[in-house]
C-alpha cells in the first residue's frame, strides 16, 4: 500500500510538474513498451529522477501490452507536437517504428533507443542499451566453466523468447552459445545450430507460464538436459517449477539474463546458478543528459569505442564464481538490482 | 400415466425421415454436439501416436498436457456457461490474475491466514463476476462492451495495485503453501496428475450435470437459446444471467489459484491471452456462439485439442507457427461443421 501511495504521489508530481512547467523547461519524452513491466517502471523512475535534478520536463508514454506499436506511433506524434527537444524510446517494433523516428529527427528531435536497438540500428542518433550478446556469452562461458570436462556431453535446453525472434533474444540466446563454446549458424537467427548437444529451442514469452510449458516440452523430447539457457528470470522460474516437477531441480544448471530483484533473489536460493544483470536506471538517466546536452548545444551523444551503441554494463551475478569468468556476488546483485 | 402414454402412441407418431448416410451422420452430430470435438481428439492423438510413438504415447507425455491445459480448460468451463447464454466475456482472464494476486498479496502484503486469503481472492472473482453480470442483465448492456471494459479495469486495477511485482515461488512455498495447493502433484503408474488436473476434469463433469440435469442448467440453455421464451414461460432470466456470470467470475478465481499452483509465483503478467484461449476452446468444443446449444464436454475436448496438437507439434520439431496457423484452420472448420449441424434442425 505504502509502495502505491508512493507511485501514485510521483506520478501526481509528474503530471503538476507537467502542467505547470514554464515554457522553458526542456520538455524530454519517454516511450516504453509497457508501463507495468519492473524494467520499464525502474526506467521510468531513473528517467524522472535525473529530469528533476537537470530541472527539465519529463512525459512518459507507454503501450499497452508488449508488441502495441500503435500507441508508440502516436506517442512520438505527440511528443513532436508538444515540442520536445528529444525522445528515450524503447521500441516494440524495432524496423516499423523508423519512419516515425524519422519523422521526429527531421523535426529536430533527437532520438536515443534505450535497451532495444532500432533495426536499422543507426535509425536513432543513438543507443544506450546492455550488451545483450556480451550477456548471454558471461553466462555461456560460466555454465561451461562449472560443468568443466562435463560440457562436451551437456545437454542443452533453449528457453528462448519469440518465434518472431526480436534482436534482443536473438544476441542473447547467440552469445551464450558462443561463450558455451558451441558453433553458431547465422548468428541473426537462433535454432540452426547442428551442434547434437542443443536439445531444443522453445518459446517462452519471457514469463512464468512460458517458461514452465517450454520445459516440459523440451524434456518430454529429452528428459537428460542438464543445461538450461533462460531468456529472463521470470522464465527461468517457470523452468524451475517444471524440472522440480520432474524431480531434476538439483542437477541442472539454469542460467538467466536480467537481474531484477526476484531473479537476484532466486539466484540466492540455487534456482539460477548465474545472471547477467542489466541496468536500466543508467540507461535512461544517461539519455535524459543526452537530451540536455542536445538541448543545450546540440552535442551528439558518444558511444561506446568499438561498439555501435553506448554500453551501460552488464555484470554477471553468482554465488558460485567460475575461473576465468569475472562475476559479483549475490549481495553486490542485490544492491544494483531493479524491480 | 398410462392414459398419457396411450395419447403418445397415438398421436405422437412422427415418419422417420429417410436420412441416408450423410443425414444419419449430421442427426447423430446435432444430438451430441460433443461427439465432433471428440473424433477430432482421439484423431488426433493416435495420428500424433503413430508419428512420434512412444514419446507421445505415452502415460506421462499424454497426462503432461492434462497438465499443460488446466488453466485454460478451467477458464474455458466458465466461459462456456457464459457462451451457452448467448453472451461472452472477454474478462476471464483478467479476473483469474486478479483473483491469484489478491490471493498472494492479502497473505504477503497484509499478513491474512492464507486461507483467508485463498476465500477473499475467490469471492473477488466472483464479485466481478456479479457486477460483469448486473450490468449486462439490468442495465441491458451488450456482454461484449461490458466485459470488454472490464477486462481493461481488471488488468489495470491489477497493475495498480501489485505494482506488477512477482510474488516469488520460494516465498510462497515457505509461509503459504497453500496457495500452491493445486499444484501439488501424485504418480499413478508413469502418469503424472496435479491436483489442479483433477479440479479441471471434476468441474466439467460437475457442470456437465449441472446443465442437463437442474432446473438451473436447463434455465442457462433456454435463455441462450430464447431468452425472450424463457421470460414467457416463467424463467427468471435475469437472475439466470447474473448468476452464470457470478458463476463464471468464481471458476476464474478457481483458475488464478490453479495458476499459482503451476507457475509456483504469484505474477501479474500471466494468464493475458486466457480469453482468446478460452473462445477458441469452446468454439473447437462446438459450442454455438449464438447460444443455447453445445456441450462443457466439448469446451474440455476442444481444450484438450489445442493441447495436443501444441505438444506434438512441438515433440516434432516444428516451428510453432505451425500450431497457430492449425489451430486457427480448426477454429474456422468447427464453425463450418457447426453451420452445416444446424441445417438438421432447420
Amino acid at each position: 500500500m505504502k509502495k502505491l501511495l508512493a507511485t501514485s504521489a510521483v506520478a501526481l508530481t509528474t503530471l503538476s510538474g507537467a502542467a505547470f512547467a514554464d515554457g522553458h523547461a526542456v520538455t524530454a519524452c519517454l516511450i516504453t513498451k509497457t508501463d507495468t513491466n519492473p524494467f520499464f517502471v525502474k526506467m521510468k523512475e531513473g528517467a524522472e529522477a535525473k529530469a528533476a535534478e537537470l530541472g527539465m520536463t519529463l512525459k512518459s508514454f507507454a503501450g499497452k501490452v508488449d508488441g502495441d506499436h500503435e500507441t508508440q506511433v502516436a506517442a512520438i506524434e505527440t511528443c513532436i507536437a508538444d515540442g520536445a527537444k528529444g525522445i528515450l524510446l524503447t521500441a516494440s517494433d524495432t524496423s516499423s517504428i523508423v519512419s516515425s523516428v524519422k519523422q521526429a529527427r527531421d523535426a529536430g528531435l533527437v532520438v536515443i533507443a534505450l535497451d532495444t536497438p532500432l533495426s536499422p540500428i543507426d535509425a536513432a542518433d543513438a543507443t544506450f542499451a546492455t550488451d545483450n550478446f556480451l550477456a548471454g556469452e558471461l553466462i555461456g562461458k560460466w555454465a561451461a566453466a562449472t560443468l568443466g570436462d562435463d560440457a562436451a556431453n551437456a545437454k542443452i535446453a533453449m528457453l528462448d523468447l519469440a518465434v518472431s525472434q526480436p534482436t534482443v533474444g536473438v544476441l542473447r540466446d547467440q552469445g551464450f552459445l558462443k561463450g558455451f563454446g558451441i558453433d553458431l549458424g547465422d548468428p541473426n537467427k537462433w535454432g540452426d545450430e547442428t551442434d547434437p548437444r542443443i536439445v531444443g529451442n522453445d518459446i517462452t514469452a519471457g514469463n512464468e507460464e512460458g517458461g514452465r510449458k517450454a520445459m516440459e516440452n523440451l524434456l518430454a523430447k529429452d528428459s537428460g538436459i542438464n543445461v538450461v539457457y533462460t531468456i529472463n528470470e521470470p522464465a527461468a522460474a517457470g523452468a524451475y517449477e517444471a524440472l522440480k516437477a520432474f524431480g531434476r531441480e538439483n542437477d541442472v544448471l539454469i542460467v538467466s539474463v536480467d537481474g531484477g530483484c526476484p531473479g537476484v533473489a532466486n539466484v540466492k536460493d540455487g534456482v539460477i546458478g548465474a545472471t547477467s544483470q542489466q541496468y536500466p536506471m543508467l540507461m535512461a538517466s544517461k539519455g535524459v543528459e543526452a537530451i540536455a546536452a542536445w538541448a543545450k548545444d546540440g552535442t551528439k551523444p558518444a558511444l561506446t569505442p568499438g561498439k555501435d551503441f553506448f554500453d551501460t554494463g552488464v555484470s554477471l551475478v553468482t554465488d558460485k564464481p567460475a575461473e576465468g569468468v569475472e562475476s559479483i556476488d549475490v549481495a553486490k546483485g542485490m544492491e544494483l538490482c531493479w524491480g | 400415466m398410462s392414459s398419457a402414454d396411450t395419447t403418445n402412441d397415438g398421436v405422437a407418431k412422427f415418419e422417420q425421415p429417410n436420412r441416408g448416410f450423410l443425414g444419419t451422420v449430421q442427426h447423430l452430430l446435432h444430438v451430441n454436439p460433443a461427439l465432433v470435438p471428440l473424433i477430432v481428439l482421439v484423431a488426433s492423438i493416435v495420428v500424433f501416436g503413430l508419428l512420434l510413438g512412444s514419446k507421445f504415447f505415452s502415460p506421462f507425455a499424454l497426462t503432461l498436457i492434462l497438465q499443460q491445459v488446466q488453466i485454460v480448460g478451467i477458464v474455458a468451463a466458465a466461459q462456456s456457461l457464459v457462451i451457452l447464454t448467448a453472451g461472452i466475456d472477454l474478462s476471464v482472464g483478467a479476473i483469474a490474475v486478479i483473483s491469484s494476486v489478491v490471493m498472494g498479496q492479502f497473505t504477503f502484503r497484509y499478513g491474512l491466514p492464507v486461507e483467508v486469503s485463498i476465500a477473499c481472492g475467490l469471492l473477488f472473482g466472483t464479485a466481478i463476476g456479479a457486477l460483469n453480470g448486473w450490468l449486462i442483465a439490468a442495465m441491458k448492456l451488450p456482454p461484449f462492451i461490458v466485459t470488454l471494459g472490464m477486462w481493461q479495469i481488471v488488468l489495470a486495477a491489477n497493475f495498480l495495485y501489485s505494482s506488477n511485482e512477482t510474488i516469488r515461488s520460494q516465498d510462497i512455498a515457505e509461509n503459504a503453501a497453500m496457495l500452491q495447493f493445486l499444484g501439488a502433484k501424485f504418480n499413478i503408474g508413469g502418469a503424472v496428475f496435479t491436483v489442479g488436473v483433477l479440479f479441471m476434469v471434476l468441474l466439467v463433469l460437475v457442470l456437465a450435470y449441472v446443465l442437463r440435469h437442474t432446473a438451473w442448467g436447463r434455465h442457462v440453455y433456454a435463455v441462450g437459446d430464447d431468452a425472450e421464451a424463457a421470460e414467457l414461460s416463467g424463467v427468471n432470466v435475469k437472475g439466470t444471467i447474473i448468476s452464470v456470470y457470478a458463476v463464471a467470475g468464481l471458476i476464474c478465481a478457481f483458475a488464478g489459484w490453479a495458476l499459482i499452483g503451476r507457475i509456483g509465483s504469484v505474477s501479474p503478467t500471466s494468464g493475458q491471452l486466457l480469453n482468446i484461449e478460452s473462445i477458441t476452446a469452446v468454439v473447437i468444443g462446438g459450442i454455438s456462439l449464438f447460444g443455447g446449444r453445445g456441450s462443457i464436454l466439448g469446451t474440455f475436448f476442444g481444450a484438450l485439442i489445442v493441447g495436443v496438437f501444441t505438444l506434438g507439434l512441438r515433440l516434432m520439431g516444428a516451428d510453432a507457427q505451425w500450431t497457430y496457423l492449425l489451430i486457427g484452420v480448426l477454429i474456422i472448420a468447427a464453425v463450418a461443421v457447426d453451420q452445416w449441424i444446424r441445417k438438421v434442425a432447420a
